[in-house]
């Protein structure tokens, strides 16, 4: 890869860094000691897993699960990532993104009986749409303002969007039911073949993202809007547009994310909540902004839960998560892998 | 000098804005509005003395929150855990010790400044700002709900109940479900919350703490501690939080992780402020005074909804729904908040 590429790779705001590609990450993560932190603690939590449950099997099913559970953090976080890098907005009405995308596949399977993968695209088309419509008619009036009013009118919407589903749906836990799901067994650990699916899934439509941003006309018009939306808007990118299908693809991002879990999760008004949090994680982890920081946080984010809550005995799977959080903000509050300290 | 140096250099400074450091106008207006609530009790009916109280409630989460993020510049989002502390503070001395609520409020509010600067000690020391510093306190208050969720001396999901007593009681604070009392109380707490602010805001720590905020290398470059400015600031901003949570406790008698330390908290203490009007001093309450009677009325119309919304009957979430499409509209129509709007259409006159 060239090195023009290679600095015009990322979605890091102007300040921020312009590290991205993959040979610049791999250098990163050599280069870089809080990687290595991170993989310490990542071997501690799994040292600490065995010992507390004295068993392989149990820490190595945690360890399945957590890389499982991990790649769909990874795409959720993408598009929480891509609407900070772009927009320089802090998404909270993520979570309630993802939560839509779960009750599309409800109602795509209640109406039609079909099987919920068929709803993936539909959950992607209408999130996309909701995204591109909130950028264009609410955030846009707020853009370039301060914190407190994005931070409350996403605040407002995921409470407007989990109580809109609350009044349709009522609050009674929902699911989509798959005809078979059977387990698949990969070294010992057996995990059910929707979880595969909804890994492998998610890798691949993050993968598709990231090269729809790298490669083409259109990815680097976001790029360019990122790095200084002024400057874009003087070469004549339509600064507005790109706001409104950026915030629309990170939106996408989240209902496809809820498409895939539909199959394994009980479908409630708040159900994205928890996602919201740990999709926080993960982007801050990452370093805000960074979408192939997102892609690994969410792996490492995905383990240090199923290990920590083997580890923890009798806590919240969360708190692990939550002390790695503050243990990143504390040591590098520009992310893992956002390369130079600013 | 250098007070004076700041005061002119910061133009939204509460000292500078008119020139003058005289209390008597505000305290004026503190004295009017403490004689107009005084009536509250009497003049509404006694299904809504809750809807009074909790005003009063909101009220103080918001000046706390106010006096951090509107004055300061800190964005807090994360101000459940200084409510916490001060509820479960509270819960935890009368249920294990029966130590007089009278005292909570100092040891919640000592409790919850300490944490704060703490919290704040670590994050500044690292340079967090703007979206890292919310997301921060945000992640610390979250931590606190999972915390109290799964310790067992807190009594975990379920929470504590304060224990009832069978007659009322001014040293335990404690009264008939609807009385006046619960209202005057609250009603002092929040003017101490009030003077505490205005006070604060005029010594020499509060002045630098706005000047911190308009321009913190400026601050720094004339030798201001800036560190200990921004600690103080969070301590005295968390104290009156915690004073709020306290009371709380005392008038619901119950507190649980949620309530607690829920997101829904923290959202309860920036909206007063931003509704009303950031960095100023009557914003909170005016603020406190739309959404407490706004939740009540859209909670009514969940439970029995007019007649044009007779299809949602028997649902639930139309009260949030109404209450979140309101926060946005005015956060998108008054972006200065009420207070500020009118501030602004006055001097622009």
């Amino acid at each position: 890869m060239s090195p023009t590429q290679t600095d015009t790779n990322t979605l890091a705001s102007i300040d921020e860094v312009e590290a991205g590609t993959g040979a610049r990450l791999m250098k990163n993560l050599r280069s870089s000691t809080p990687a290595l932190i991170m993989l310490l603690v990542l071997v501690a939590l799994f040292v600490a897993a065995l010992l507390r449950s004295g068993s392989m099997a149990i820490t190595g099913q945690a360890l399945l699960t957590g890389i499982v559970t991990g790649g769909v953090y990874s795409l959720l976080a993408m598009g929480l990532t891509l609407i900070f890098g772009v927009l320089d907005i802090v998404n909270f009405a993520h979570g309630a993104f993802l939560t839509v995308g779960l009750f599309v596949t409800y109602q795509v399977v209640e109406s039609t009986g079909w099987n919920p993968y068929f709803a993936l695209p539909i959950a992607i088309a209408a999130l996309f749409i909701i995204g591109m419509a909130v950028q264009f008619f609410l955030l846009h009036r707020t853009m370039g303002g301060g914190l407190e009013s994005q931070l409350l009118i996403t605040l407002g919407l995921s409470l407007l969007i989990a109580n809109v589903l609350l009044m349709i749906f009522r609050g009674d836990p929902l699911s989509v039911n798959l005809t078979s799901d059977p387990g698949v067994n990969i070294l010992g650990a057996v995990v059910s073949r929707s979880h595969i699916i909804a890994f492998v899934g998610a890798l691949i439509l993050a993968g598709v993202v990231y090269l729809v941003l790298d490669r083409t006309p259109f990815g680097r018009a976001i790029r360019a809007v990122a790095a200084s939306s002024q400057g874009a808007g003087l070469v004549g990118i339509n600064v507005r547009t790109v706001y409104a299908v950026t915030f629309g693809l990170g939106a996408a991002c989240a209902g496809a994310a809820g498409m895939l879990i539909a199959p394994f999760t009980t479908i409630t008004p708040t159900a994205g909540d928890q996602f919201n949090i740990l999709a926080f994680v993960v982007v801050v982890m990452g370093g805000l902004g960074n979408v192939m920081g997102a892609l690994i946080g969410g792996l490492i984010v995905g383990l240090v839960e199923q290990l920590g809550g083997v580890a923890l005995v009798g806590q919240s799977p969360l708190l692990g998560v939550f002390l790695l959080f503050l243990l990143i903000l504390l040591i590098r509050p520009q992310g893992l892998f956002g390369g130079k300290s600013s | 000098m250098t007070t004076n140096l700041l005061t002119r250099m910061s133009p939204k400074s509460p000292v500078g804005a008119d020139g003058s450091r005289n209390l008597t106008r505000p305290l004026i207006y503190l004295g009017v509005f403490v004689v107009v609530a005084a009536f509250a009790p009497y003049v509404l009916p006694e299904s809504r003395q809750a809807v009074a109280v909790n005003v009063l409630i909101i009220a103080m989460m918001g000046i706390g929150w106010n006096l951090m993020s509107g004055y300061g510049g800190m964005f807090s989002f994360g101000h459940a855990a200084f409510f916490g502390i001060g509820a479960y503070t509270d819960a935890y001395l009368i249920v294990h010790y029966n130590i007089s609520p009278w005292i909570s409020l100092f040891i919640g509010a000592a409790i919850a400044a300490l944490v704060a600067m703490v919290i704040g000690y670590v994050a500044f020391r690292y340079k967090l700002r703007a979206a890292y510093f919310a997301l921060a306190t945000f992640a610390f208050a979250e931590m606190l709900r999972l915390l109290a969720t799964n310790t067992d001396w807190l009594n975990g999901t379920a929470g504590l109940h304060v224990p009832l007593l069978t007659e009322d009681s001014w040293s335990m604070l404690q009264f008939g479900a609807n009385a006046p009392q619960y209202f005057y109380i609250g009603l002092a707490l929040l003017v101490v919350c009030i003077l505490i602010t205005m006070f604060y805001l005029r010594s020499r720590s509060g002045i630098y703490t706005v000047a911190i905020r308009d321009n913190e290398e400026a601050a720094d470059s004339l030798g201001v501690n800036v560190m200990r400015v921004k600690l103080t600031t969070m301590g005295v901003s968390a104290a009156i939080t915690a004073l709020a949570g306290v009371f709380y406790t005392q008038y619901y008698i119950f507190i649980d992780p949620d309530i607690a330390f829920g997101n829904a908290q923290s959202v309860q203490a920036i909206t007063p402020a931003v509704i009303g009007g950031i960095a100023t001093i009557a914003g909170p309450i005016v603020g406190a005074l739309i959404i407490g009677p706004l939740n009540e009325l859209t909670a009514d119309w969940g439970r029995t909804p007019p007649e044009f919304l007779d299809f949602l009957a028997g649902r639930s979430g139309l009260d949030v729904v109404v209450y979140s499409i309101l926060l946005i509209i005015i956060v998108l129509v008054l972006p200065k908040g009420i207070v500020g709007s009118i501030r602004h259409w006055w001097r622009q006159r």
